[in-house]
């Protein structure tokens, strides 16, 4: 396959990487050649069980960190030779991010907390910070909840001020680290259906998972093992993650009746 | 980051943690305080001190018999004291930019008379002196060149010696006795309050120098001679002035010493400030170990505050941040934190200076100069102490940051 850097729509451009991690005398080779293409508007789920590189992948893709061998392209921009402000900027203006873990700032309110990565704009763009942070807290159904600290919201709808957070920016790319690691079955649907909305909207999603629950939502999955790509192929049953949380919640109430 | 922005993330944190931030802050609070209170002291009394020495004359010139020292060595033993009234009168002739010129021959007495008697240290002088002096009279007249060259039995007397032998305030045209020489009190001067020393200027009585010496020293012998110029401008070549035409008069050939001493008030001004502020440096000093160990405070809480919030600062590095953000976010918070501890010292350094004023009477002095000089102190004790904690925040690696527990 020729590169073909022209394409507008090919978002990620992943040839040959490999990270080796250096441990005393021992290396850890935890990439050993991943080759990874990734269309402009594609949710891809990432699988593998731990210690198959996945998250070491993530890292890489979403520019906190860099290949020691192979190349890197994100929208046709070479990320491996960027140094570490250059990072910074990339990950500001292109990827959002998502974590297991939510990791908003405490006693800060979900509109601040939305807020944070506009503070380091730096396209000298001109916006009222406030207000766009707003609309993407109006985005993912917490329009009622601005001014609530993260320790007043459930989980769900702390996941929710985190992908709020991760739109917010406009970024080319939400990546998602086990975003439904620390949720119940439920809300791990609900974040899902709402992945799948906004993926609809036009947003590009890559999801790191390790329960296939989730990877069902995806349009595509990419398997890891021992730091390769195992597998990559579409998915065939796509669930609609809306209607499998009403059924799930039918469901529970039928039980409790 | 845009410096409005900067101010609210460093401001919200600082308020997120009132109580720490304030324990925090008390370091500064109490250095700044002391450096204030410490400082005002120190240029309370130097003021006090320029005060006194202003007030002992203007551009006033002293002439002491003692021999200057040569090398450390005083050159005193072959020059024994010679300074006469002659000598005193040659410069008041022949000096040609001395304005006012004085010998004053010192003699401590009993005075009696008015309501009983005093012991008080008359000085000869000539009627120059209350120029050289600049000694205002409250009641009668300062006596004249005619009551000199004729010896007159008239005097002047200070306040303190007015208050005590005539209470009634009905001193002029009174006798006086001093010794055994009977006077007449023509004169009481202003109050002049007291010396450096602490001694009371007021506590003397004025003479004619012909009549003192004669009548009451009789030595040859003065103790110094005081002199003025109109213009502060002339003072050292005045000072050069009287040496060249003293040791004419003392007739030393060129290899010798000097056999008296010339000072002008300018040197005594800064003998005494040298002093004092020697004293303001080291009280400075002693209570800036107090800042300086609130620094150390900031540095260590900085340092727990960086590592406590490890996984914001890889989050904030992971959407975007650049190290120098959050280098500079926490710069901001340190300097932030001192700066208002140095407001809150200048406030308690104020206070406690004037607290320290009213309880023991001591002149003390907080010019704005000092407070932007501990406002200036706190400030860079925090940048310089909020660095290594905020290097260290600049540094993290966000994958790391971000998965810290």
């Amino acid at each position: 396959m020729e590169p073909d850097a022209g394409d507008p729509q090919r978002l990620i451009e992943a040839r040959h990487i490999e990270r080796v991690f250096r441990m005393g005398r021992t290396e850890v080779r935890a990439l050993r050649g991943v080759d990874l293409q990734v269309q402009a508007g594609e949710l891809v789920a990432i699988m593998g069980a731990s210690g198959s590189g996945k998250s070491t992948l993530m890292n890489i893709l979403g520019c906190l960190d860099q290949p020691t061998r192979g190349s890197y392209r994100l929208e046709g921009t070479q990320v491996e030779t960027q140094d570490r402000d250059e990072l910074a900027d990339i990950r500001n203006r292109k990827i959002g991010f998502v974590f297991q873990g939510f990791n908003l700032l405490p006693r800060t309110s979900a509109l601040e907390n939305v807020e944070l990565p506009l503070l380091y704009d730096r396209s000298g763009r001109r916006f009222n910070s406030r207000r766009v942070a707003a609309e993407a807290l109006d985005r993912v159904g917490l329009a009622d909840r601005m001014d609530h600290d993260p320790s007043e919201l459930s989980g769900g709808q702390q996941q929710r001020v985190a992908i709020a957070r991760a739109l917010v920016t406009g970024p080319s790319l939400v990546l998602a680290d086990e975003p439904t690691g620390n949720l119940d079955s439920v809300t791990s649907l609900e974040i899902m259906a709402l992945f799948q909305e906004l993926h609809a909207e036009g947003v590009t999603f890559l999801i790191v998972t390790h329960e296939s629950e989730v990877s069902r939502y995806a349009e595509r999955i990419v398997e890891l093992r021992d730091g390769r790509v195992t597998r990559d192929a579409p998915v065939q049953d796509r669930g609609d993650a809306r209607d499998d949380a009403a059924a799930s919640l039918d469901a529970e109430w039928t039980a409790v009746a | 980051m845009k410096t409005s922005n900067l101010i609210r993330v460093a401001g919200v944190s600082i308020l997120k943690n009132k109580m720490r931030t304030l324990l925090t802050m008390l370091g500064i609070i109490i250095g700044v305080g002391a450096v204030i209170v410490m400082v005002a002291i120190g240029e309370g009394a130097q003021s006090q001190i320029e005060q006194q020495i202003q007030s002992l004359g203007t551009n006033m010139l002293i002439v002491t018999p003692e021999a200057a020292s040569q090398g450390g060595v005083s050159m005193g033993a072959q020059s024994r004291p010679r300074l006469t009234t002659e000598d005193a009168e040659v410069l008041a002739s022949e000096a040609f930019l001395l304005a006012h010129v004085s010998p004053v021959i010192n003699s401590f007495t009993q005075a009696v008379g008015g309501t009983g008697n005093w012991r008080t240290s008359v000085l000869g002088v000539s009627p120059d002196y209350q120029q050289i002096r600049d000694w205002a009279l409250g009641e009668g007249v300062f006596f004249d060149e005619a009551a000199v060259r004729s010896m007159r039995r008239d005097v002047v007397i200070g306040s303190t010696v007015a208050e005590n032998l005539f209470p009634n305030g009905d001193a002029v045209g009174q006798r006086l006795r001093l010794r055994d020489v009977p006077v007449t009190v023509i004169g009481v001067l202003e109050p002049k309050g007291q010396t450096a020393g602490g001694n009371d200027m007021d506590d003397t009585i004025l003479a004619p120098y012909t009549m003192v010496q004669t009548r009451m020293a009789g030595r040859q012998f003065i103790g110094q001679i005081l002199a003025s110029t109109s213009s502060p401008d002339d003072l050292g070549p005045a000072q050069e002035e009287i040496r060249q035409i003293l040791r004419d008069t003392h007739g030393l050939a060129p290899n010798e010493p000097d056999d008296f001493t010339v000072r002008n008030q300018g040197e005594l001004a800064d003998a005494a400030q040298g002093m004092t502020q020697v004293m303001t440096l080291l009280l400075a000093s002693i209570a800036s170990i107090s800042l300086l160990v609130g620094g150390i405070g900031i540095m260590n809480i900085m340092l727990v505050s960086v590592t406590e919030r490890t996984r914001e600062i890889g989050l904030r590095l992971a959407v975007g941040a650049r190290g120098s953000d959050v280098m500079v976010q926490f710069l901001v918070e340190s300097v932030v934190m001192s700066l208002a501890g140095g407001v809150f010292g200048v406030a308690l350094g104020v206070a406690g200076g004037q607290t320290i004023a009213a309880f023991t009477g001591w002149n003390t002095l907080v010019s704005p100069a000092t407070i932007g000089l501990a406002l200036g102190f706190a400030a860079s004790v925090g940048i310089f102490f909020g660095f290594y904690p905020a290097r260290r925040a600049a540094r993290m690696d966000p994958i790391e940051a971000l998965r810290y527990e």
